[in-house]
């Protein structure tokens, strides 16, 4: 590895560890950044990388969320009489029940949105092109409903989540810690991941799912196991986010299609779809643009971010990477030899006189 | 000489329009067979069928003596009968290397090897069929960027890197220079002879398939017209009544 690569990462992970001790009044607002880059990297998996653009993948998010709770309220308490009391049960957790309620709900989590990404995905995965996006956004849309009419699990009112025994500043940077940890693993995994058969794969369904079939490639298998992935982090971020909130709610907080779940997809289109490192940095600048139009230009903040999608979309659809790799292929690695023995091959002497003209 | 194609008795039909009716031919292992017809004649329409595209409406197919009439498109794939397409079907965006890396026969894959990198081997044998094909100099560069005809050679060597036992080639000169075409020809043969692949080639250029094929069958209006040598195929008079019109 390059020597200003390893700085690139270094400088990236010593700022995260450091952010909550040197802004402390900004760690909610970081831990959020943090969950937004996580959201346009496992947005990218099936939508840049694989060529099936979902607005549904928020609701692997609520659905951790409320697994997440679930799992935690059940370490001491009945969950139907809990909701069904409306904060007046007020929960009283020794550390040792939070903290292991709180590993199990996330593992939980994690679980349970591989669960739902199987199950959707043999439902959704017969669909392509816009009719998986409008297909998947109705499966988000309807899991909101039905959940918000689900009394077990407090309906439209939520659930209060247990309380985080200790200072609000320990609690703050606790989150914050967890949300960092579970971007940059996402991150790490996902570098991994694009490196072996399996990006190859994902990338021949993208480009053209019909060849991919012919040449006999598990296309079903790949795409399931593609939207697992993404619903394994989301799932757990769900659940962390959760906790940090303190308040587990169907429509704003757990299931928010049109912010949230729009967010990832448009962070991903600005930083550049089906690139490792666009997602990271369309979800940084998107997420800063917004919270600096929300505290200099209030009332004009959904304007800004409106206006930073029309761009995008009209003049920039490959994103900022995709436009970059466009405009100098070499320093993406597309290059042609020319060193080779020119009578090499016949497709050699057909291309040549369109380079001698460029 | 066996056969390892067995179409019996096919029948096809969309809406109101019949593209093929009873059609029974056989390709024999180890040969290059031809498929010829005038336009619309069903040639497309009997290869999608034996690739398990669409259902057949009658009549079944059979693949080394194993029924595969209603099996997927990947399942066929997988048991060693590929295609191409009459269009080129590449993966635009990535490059020609990783065309061919992902074009590995797929049958000996498992849920395990997914998360795997592809062994130096099969580097090598990319490079080696990207040479052979004359695209190694253009081995980095996006496949959506090489020419029509460059794109057909790759999607032929990406043909030849999933070793399979059958290939069915749809128009493989089609939109590709006369200088280019003898080449070609040539490496089709190549592949027959030193790979040991056996080919079912569609063509409407008289002289390339009379060249190559050792078997003809032709189509007109979705029915088998006749078959035999190219010499007999060439001076059949319905043969040459289907593609001129007769009166």
């Amino acid at each position: 590895m390059k020597a200003s690569v390893v700085a690139l990462y270094a400088g990236i992970l010593i700022a995260g560890i450091v952010a909550p001790l040197v802004i402390p009044n900004y760690t909610f607002q970081v831990a959020v950044l943090w969950m937004m880059i996580l959201f346009a990297l496992t947005w990218d998996i099936a939508g840049g990388q694989m060529g099936y653009n979902s607005l549904g993948n928020i609701l692997f998010f609520g659905a951790g969320m409320y697994i997440s709770a679930v799992v935690q309220i059940s370490m001491g308490y009945d969950v139907s009489e809990y909701t069904a009391a409306f904060g007046a049960i007020k929960i009283d957790f020794t550390d040792t029940q939070y903290f292991t309620g709180l590993f199990l709900g996330v593992a939980a989590a994690a679980i349970g949105g591989v669960v739902c990404a199987l199950l959707l995905g043999l439902a959704v995965f017969g669909l392509r092109g816009p009719y998986f996006a409008i297909g998947t956004l109705g499966c988000a849309l309807a899991a909101a409903e039905l959940v918000a009419g689900w009394d077990y699990v407090g309906g439209g009112g939520g659930i209060s989540m247990p309380v985080f025994p200790g200072d609000p500043d320990v609690r703050s940077k606790f989150f914050y810690y967890m949300c960092f940890a579970l971007a940059i693993a996402t991150f790490a995994f996902l570098k991994w991941l694009y490196s072996t058969r399996f990006g190859l794969a994902i990338n021949a369904i993208r480009d053209n799912e019909n060849k991919a079939e012919a040449m006999g490639v598990h296309t079903k298998r790949y795409k399931m196991v593609a939207w697992s992935i993404a619903a394994f982090f989301l799932g757990m971020i769900g659940a962390v986010f959760g906790n940090m909130v303190g308040f587990v709610e169907p429509l704003e907080v757990a299931f928010p299609t049109i912010t949230f779940g729009i967010f990832m997809v448009a962070m991903a289109l600005l930083g550049g779809k089906g690139t490792l490192w666009g997602p990271v940095l369309g979800a940084t600048l998107f997420h800063v643009v917004k919270e600096v139009t929300w505290t200099y230009l209030l009332g004009w903040q959904w304007v800004a971010l409106g206006a930073i999608i029309v761009i995008n979309v009209v003049y920039f659809q490959q994103g900022i990477l995709g436009w970059a790799a466009d405009k100098w292929p070499e320093k993406f690695g597309v290059t042609v030899e020319r060193d080779e023995d020119p009578d090499e091959g016949d497709g050699q002497r057909q291309a040549q006189p369109r380079e001698a003209t460029s | 000489m066996s056969a390892l194609i067995d179409v019996r008795g096919v029948s096809k039909s969309f809406g109101g329009v019949v593209a093929n009716r009873d059609v029974s031919l056989s390709v024999p292992d180890g040969g290059i067979t031809g498929l010829i017809g005038p336009n619309g004649s069903g040639k497309t329409t009997l290869f999608n069928s034996i690739v398990g595209t669409h259902p057949v409406d009658d009549g079944s197919i059979a693949f080394m003596g194993q029924e595969i009439t209603t099996f997927s498109v990947q399942k066929i794939a997988r048991l060693g009968l590929l295609r191409t397409f009459q269009q080129t079907h590449i993966y635009g965006q990535m490059n020609c290397v990783q065309n061919m890396l992902i074009s590995i026969p797929h049958r000996r894959e498992r849920p395990a090897t997914m998360f795997t990198r592809f062994p130096a081997s099969v580097y090598g044998r990319a490079d080696e069929l990207l040479e052979f094909v004359g695209l190694y100099s253009k081995r980095k560069l996006l496949a959506g960027d090489l020419s029509f005809g460059q794109q057909k050679l790759l999607e032929f060597a990406m043909a030849l890197m999933n070793e399979p036992r059958v290939l069915l080639l749809d128009e493989p000169t089609a939109g590709i220079n006369p200088t280019l075409i003898n080449g070609l020809i040539d490496r089709l043969k190549r592949a027959n002879k030193e790979l040991g692949i056996t080919l079912f080639v569609i063509e409407h250029n008289m002289r390339v398939i009379m060249n190559l094929a050792d078997h003809i069958y032709c189509l007109a209006h979705g029915e088998l017209l006749a078959q035999g040598a190219p010499q007999d195929v060439q001076n059949n008079q319905l043969v040459i009544d289907a593609y001129l019109g007769a009166h």
